[in-house]
């Protein structure tokens, strides 16, 4: 096969398996967010058409659905790619990592940022399937990398942990600043 | 002149400096990563760069932008697998001049071209200034609005094959930005009775979520895989020159790159498919190309190096971003409360020219940098990626949470990062939700502050200015409409699909 491509096919994009789930899921979203229009937005008397509140969600809803309504018909009148519900399921598995961060974030303010993403690194790290003691120390070593470089150097707004309040007086301070 | 001295003096501290070394060494690295990219980087980084003056925050961004595709060359051509998506084409050629026994010429050209690409572009970003000074103040409110609708709809075309999924994106993007307390008629909208939802739904928020979490969750939930590539001898040097016997290329594409980086909706990917096409066309050997052509090279690299400075002139001009980056820049100026568009050009044309320099620099360190460390960051991108994938969710915490500590926000953020694997994995784009939020709110502010001097609809269009973009508008749909009537006449064979897979890195 020619790998010299013309600027038309370097264009084109292909289905993937999937794709149709996907197609009806957002199109039953849009219909479900258009069909609220009335209860969610507001009319101001006397304002004009392009001025009013619901003239940007009626816009982009009415949009979304004819978009969503192609792409479902689209998908209904291609060949079907085998694999569908497996990539589902692919998606559906990467709710567990979205757990997995979901529980970090709200770990943090209790057990303080350092500690917390050391212990959250290392076993993100043994769930991706590392087990050699090379990758789990490197993944402590990252972990306090990036608190140094962020909470310590950088400074950004994240809070300190409460965990932090029962160590001994001088360390404590330091904890609770830089860690 | 004086205003040059200025821009020249904001960028004579250390903590500038030391942002510009960190963005731009940083963003070498991070784009010679397969599987991270300029956009997961300036997504954690973004909240990060709100406690630090705006010059310091965009110098880094800047750096990161501006110097990821130099580092996305390497294992483009070393191992076939783009760094950055922008990359796709410099694989086509650099993979087989590898393969050949040529790495050192294709990286040292791969350099040499990128290098080039991005000076033209800063040069034209740099004449371009005086016009933009003189038009941009002639940018009220309805040529804001009708620049935007123009993006918008560029945005929607550029992505051929997959409109619809574009179009439904781009209108989910201005659905998401209507969200919460309306600012004008104090109504809710589409709060559901929540009040987290109150206060809308935030850019970075959503940004975080599409573009670094959803990176870590395909990264997490694909095969480990750790890229070997091997170390390339050679002087680094050798690419100058013979990229001097290619000068029309590089030329030709660096140009295509300016005006389709200037072009909101557009950007490097469009730049470099029709520079390609282009050196192809014109070329004395177009059999090459895909087999080891250095022109094939050079049209990708000065074509996707051009991008980032002309990407600022819409931005900075009428603060109207092009694509997914110059958004997430966006919002740093507004944190600042420096607000790009034309009066940006009248009151902080020191920063402006800050910025230009910072470009410059920014390159030449990035060259520097390339000629002698290129076999170190050969050595960096052999990090497995499910490594990679505990690191950006890591990382990912930062820029969620730092922005107001909420838990909350974590919780949409990691919503959309399971939507944006969705996406990914499907090969839908994500950039037309980030610039349908973005562009959808100019959209609103600047139709509701042009309708007092509406009379009828045709006022909208009686300038001059409006004028041209509304024929413009005109124009892209009605030569959309041909094309597609063209398509559907021709014979279409099969092609290499994989080719785009390109939204997934």
């Amino acid at each position: 096969m020619s790998r010299v491509k013309t600027l038309q096919s370097l264009f084109k994009r292909y289905r993937r398996p999937g794709d149709i789930v996907f197609a009806w899921f957002i199109l039953i979203v849009s219909v479900f967010l258009l069909t609220q229009l009335f209860d969610q937005t507001a009319y101001k008397n006397g304002a004009k058409m392009f001025a009013q509140p619901r003239f940007w969600p009626a816009v982009s809803l009415i949009g979304m659905t004819g978009f969503a309504l192609f792409h479902v018909l689209g998908s209904l009148l291609s060949e079907r790619i085998e694999g569908r519900w497996r990539e589902v399921l692919t998606w559906i598995a990467s709710l567990e990592y979205a757990g997995w961060f979901i529980a970090y974030a709200a770990a943090v303010p209790y057990t303080g940022y350092l500690p917390t993403t050391i212990t959250f690194a290392v076993m993100l790290a043994f769930r991706a399937g590392y087990r050699s003691a090379r990758a789990l120390w490197s993944a402590v070593a990252a972990s306090i990398v990036i608190v140094v470089l962020f909470k310590t150097v950088l400074k950004v707004n994240l809070p300190a942990g409460r965990i932090y309040e029962v160590l001994p007086d001088g360390l404590r301070q330091i904890m609770l600043t830089y860690f | 002149m004086e205003n040059l001295i200025a821009g020249a003096e904001m960028l004579a501290r250390w903590d500038v400096m030391m942002a510009l070394f960190v963005g731009s060494i940083g963003g070498v690295i991070i784009g010679a990563i397969p599987g991270v990219g300029p956009a997961v980087a300036i997504a954690i980084l973004l909240p990060a760069t709100f406690s630090l003056d705006p010059i310091v925050g965009l110098t880094m961004l800047l750096g990161i932008y501006g110097s990821s595709m130099y580092g996305g060359a390497i294992p483009a051509v070393l191992i076939n697998t783009p760094g950055t998506a922008v990359n796709a084409l410099t694989s086509y050629d650099g993979y087989p001049m590898t393969k050949k026994g040529e790495a050192h010429r294709a990286v040292s050209l791969a350099y040499s071209a990128s290098f080039f690409g991005g000076i033209f572009g800063i040069i034209c970003l740099i004449l371009l200034s005086p016009v933009l000074a003189l038009i941009a103040p002639m940018f009220g409110s309805r040529e804001i609005f009708l620049a935007a609708l123009l993006g918008i709809i560029l945005v929607i075309l550029a992505h051929r094959g997959q409109i619809f999924a574009a179009g439904l994106l781009a209108m989910f993007g201005i659905f998401l930005q209507t969200v919460g307390l309306d600012a004008v008629t104090y109504t809710q909208r589409y709060t559901f009775g929540y009040s987290f939802l109150s206060s809308g739904i935030n850019l970075i928020v959503v940004v975080l979520g599409l573009f670094a979490l959803s990176q870590a969750f395909v990264l997490l939930t694909a095969l480990d895989s750790s890229p070997d590539a091997k170390p390339v001898t050679g002087k680094m040097t050798a690419g100058i020159k013979e990229l001097m016997k290619h000068k029309r290329v590089a030329s030709v594409a660096a140009g295509f790159g300016v005006i389709l980086g200037m072009i909101p909706g557009t950007g490097e990917f469009t730049a470099q498919f029709m520079s390609y096409t282009y050196a192809q066309k014109t070329s004395k050997n177009p059999e090459k190309f895909g087999k080891g052509s250095p022109e094939g090279l050079i049209a990708s690299e000065a074509a996707n190096n051009a991008v980032p400075a002309a990407a600022m002139i819409p931005l900075l001009a009428l603060g109207i971003p092009g694509e997914a980056l110059t958004a997430m820049m966006l919002s740093v100026f507004y944190v600042h409360n420096v607000i790009p568009g034309p009066q940006l050009f009248q009151n902080n044309i020191d920063l402006v020219y800050g910025l230009y320099f910072a470009l410059i620099l920014l390159n030449v360190i990035v060259m520097v940098f390339l000629l002698f460390s290129t076999n170190l960051l050969t050595k960096i991108i052999r990090v497995p990626t499910r490594f990679l994938g505990v690191m950006i969710l890591i990382l990912s915490f930062v820029g969620v949470y730092s922005l107001r500590n909420s838990l909350t926000d974590c919780m949409i953020s990691a919503g959309f990062g399971v939507f944006g694997l969705i996406l990914k994995r499907l090969n839908l784009p994500i950039v037309p939700i980030i610039l349908g939020m973005v562009l959808g709110g100019i959209m609103e502010v600047k139709l509701r502050s042009a309708l007092p001097r509406l009379k009828t609809p045709f006022d909208m269009i009686d300038r001059p200015i409006t004028f041209i973009l509304f024929a413009i508008i005109l124009i892209v749909l009605a030569l959309h409409i041909r094309t597609l009537v063209k398509e559907y006449r021709a014979y279409q064979p099969e092609e290499d699909h994989d080719l785009h897979d390109s939204h997934t890195r």
